[in-house]
């Protein structure tokens, strides 16, 4: 049972994604339509999850500042909806700008009348946000923990000044959609729902295989270059600066299309999205799911969530225990997370203990063989 | 501008002060193109802070360093690099998490910019180049094995295949036999030794039999500056030399 190695059949590979886009076609069939909001949601976080793992997993950047960009790519969608859906109300502007008494649409909040410009706005601002912070930190080459810190601080200067920005963003009661106009639907509505489901379904397979490709080759190698030994890549004529900038500009921007999706289908995005918990437990799924693995950031993005709000049903107030609890077990036992484990030697080691596998043939007695193997030939 | 034209390095007045104390002192030194060049001396004698300087991972307090006319002060390590200076580390520094092949990648690519690595594939000369690189230090069948699990030996010798492949015009080798056998070490000197001529090799090392080998030109370091420079027999005559890291065969 070699799970690294292994690769599946051409066949084995069609039946799993055949399998998978049946069941995403098939969810709104099966599933309530409060699961399946949930489940959407949960999906729309792994994109989020994703660039996580590109930036911590792959790169060494352990970023605890997402929300940031998670709440910018939402705050582009909802009020791209709230501009288009304010036709009634006085001066056609959303509602809200009435109660602190804002007569015209604040100046850069004019291009979001455009759909358009909105679509881009959602991953495009919090990629060029995330890039300037980043070149910033980087070319400074603040690393390590001090840069943990720093993208902590910058999230709560982000989440305050949100908070107190009633006329432009209502604070901090955040933006509504649900009641929103979309393609002469409501948003909220089921068979907008639906369609955001799929949307975002496809939007995860799309944000993993973009991921894939950029780690794959050189340039991924160079990011993990950076991860293990950043002097070195610069001493071999590679600017990190560079490199570091761009992953992290990605990341933010997947970010940004990851809070745009779980805005439209919560109904609301508010500061609450820049939160430190949050950001803090965009890590833990990450951690959990399988570092430098992307898709184990799908699964703990999606799998934790999920188990998140089972375990809150049955039983309110316990999930901070076991999901610290979780945290614990994935430092102390499984560094790699649960995919890594799976890939790695995990299985071998666990059979190996129970005596049901041989174990291992060590270095010396295969470089014998190999040199037996040179001789016949 | 440098008034000593023919060379390719060259080191003027070097002082590099750490909160006071002297890791080099004035250190003067120059080298020709082609040049292979030993330099030794005992512990805490500033020899990786030289190669620190030349690298720009130090800025010298006092003193200039030009590289083919240009100086070297104020420049970006990987600027540094690119005009053409590479180095190989004490221990052996190579990316463990990628497999020999990949660290090859690394080293051959050109231009290192992150534009030309997403979306072009390698060359097909650069294909040839690490073949070729494996073949000489002997990797070729461990060519999709992670670095991480090579021996000490191969680690060393995939770095310095790695310098090569960066096709620098300055190579700096620092202890490249630190922990290798003298069966390695004789190769390793010999493989040093092919590479002058074309290219400029400044090796540092402790080893002496090593030193004698590569049968070059030796500087001696001592407390940040050139004691002594000449043949390996003219080093291990001088009084100084021997005073100060020979010591006496009698004693």
């Amino acid at each position: 049972m070699e799970f690294k190695n292994l690769k599946l059949s051409k066949k084995t590979t069609f039946v799993i994604w055949v399998i998978i886009i049946a069941f995403i076609i098939a969810a709104p069939s099966i599933l309530p339509v409060f699961r399946l909001n949930l489940l959407g949601r949960y999906l729309s976080l792994a994109i989020v999850a994703l660039g996580v793992d590109l930036i911590w997993g792959f790169t060494g950047l352990l970023s605890l500042g997402q929300g940031i960009f998670f709440a910018l790519g939402g705050y582009c969608a909802a009020m791209y909806l709230q501009i288009t859906s304010s036709s009634e109300f006085p001066n056609n502007i959303p509602e809200f700008f009435g109660l602190y008494g804002v007569d015209n649409l604040p100046f850069f909040w004019e291009p979001f009348r455009s759909p358009i410009f909105s679509l881009f706005a959602i991953w495009v601002i919090p990629a060029l946000v995330a890039g300037m912070l980043g070149f910033l930190v980087f070319r400074n080459r603040i690393k390590g923990v001090y840069f943990s810190i720093l993208t902590q601080a910058a999230l709560l200067v982000f989440f305050n000044f949100f908070n107190g920005q009633q006329k432009l963003i209502n604070g901090t009661n955040g933006l509504k959609t649900d009641v929103t106009q979309f393609f002469g639907q409501m948003v909220g509505s089921e068979s907008m729902q639906r369609n955001f489901f799929w949307v975002t379904a496809l939007l995860v397979i799309a944000a993993w295989f973009f991921s894939k490709w950029v780690v794959k080759g050189r340039f991924g190698n160079i990011l993990i270059g950076i991860r293990d030994d950043e002097p070195r890549v610069r001493f071999t004529g590679y600017n990190p600066v560079l490199f570091k900038t761009i992953i992290f500009s990605i990341a933010g921007g997947l970010a940004g299309i990851s809070g745009a999706l779980y805005t439209v289908q919560s109904g609301i995005v508010s500061p609450q999205f820049m939160t430190v918990p949050f950001s803090i437990e965009m890590v833990i799924w990450v951690a959990v799911g399988g570092r430098g693995t992307l898709l184990g950031a799908i699964l703990g993005a999606v799998f934790i969530n999920y188990a998140k709000s089972l375990v809150s049903e049955a039983l309110p107030a316990s999930w901070m225990f076991i999901q610290g609890g979780l945290f614990i077990l994935v430092v102390t036992a499984l560094p790699e997370g649960v995919l890594g484990w799976v890939q790695g030697e995990g299985p071998r080691n666990l059979l190996q203990r129970f005596g049901l596998k041989r174990k291992i043939e060590t270095y010396p007695s295969l470089e014998i063989k190999n040199e037996i193997e040179e001789i016949k030939k | 501008m440098n008034k000593n034209t023919k060379a390719l390095l060259s080191l003027e007045n070097i002082t590099v002060s750490f909160e006071g104390f002297l890791a080099l002192n004035d250190l003067n030194l120059s080298l020709k193109k082609g040049e292979l060049r030993a330099v030794i001396g005992p512990n805490g004698a500033g020899k990786t802070t030289f190669l620190d300087v030349i690298t720009g991972k130090v800025k010298p307090t006092k003193g200039d360093v030009f590289f083919k006319g240009k100086s070297l002060i104020g420049r970006k390590e990987h600027k540094i690099a690119r005009l053409g200076v590479g180095r190989k580390f004490q221990s052996p520094r190579v990316f463990e998490n990628l497999t020999v092949k990949e660290n090859l990648e690394i080293s051959v690519s050109t231009p290192k910019s992150p534009l030309n690595l997403i979306n072009k594939n390698i060359k097909n000369e650069q294909i040839d180049e690490i073949e070729y690189l494996m073949k000489i230090v002997n990797l070729s069948n461990k060519n999709n094995l992670k670095a991480g699990s090579l021996s000490h030996g191969q680690k060393q010798w995939l770095e310095i295949a790695m310098l090569v492949g960066q096709r620098p015009d300055l190579m700096l080798v620092d202890e490249p036999v630190a922990g290798l056998t003298d069966e390695e070490t004789d190769l390793t000197a010999d493989l040093l030794k092919s590479l002058s001529g074309d290219n400029t090799v400044v090796v540092i090392d402790h080893d002496m039999e090593f030193i004698r080998r590569l049968d070059s030109n030796v500087s001696v370091l001592n407390q940040g500056t050139v004691l002594c420079e000449g043949t390996m027999d003219t080093i291990q005559n001088d009084k100084k030399v021997i005073d100060v890291y020979l010591g006496r065969p009698e004693e």
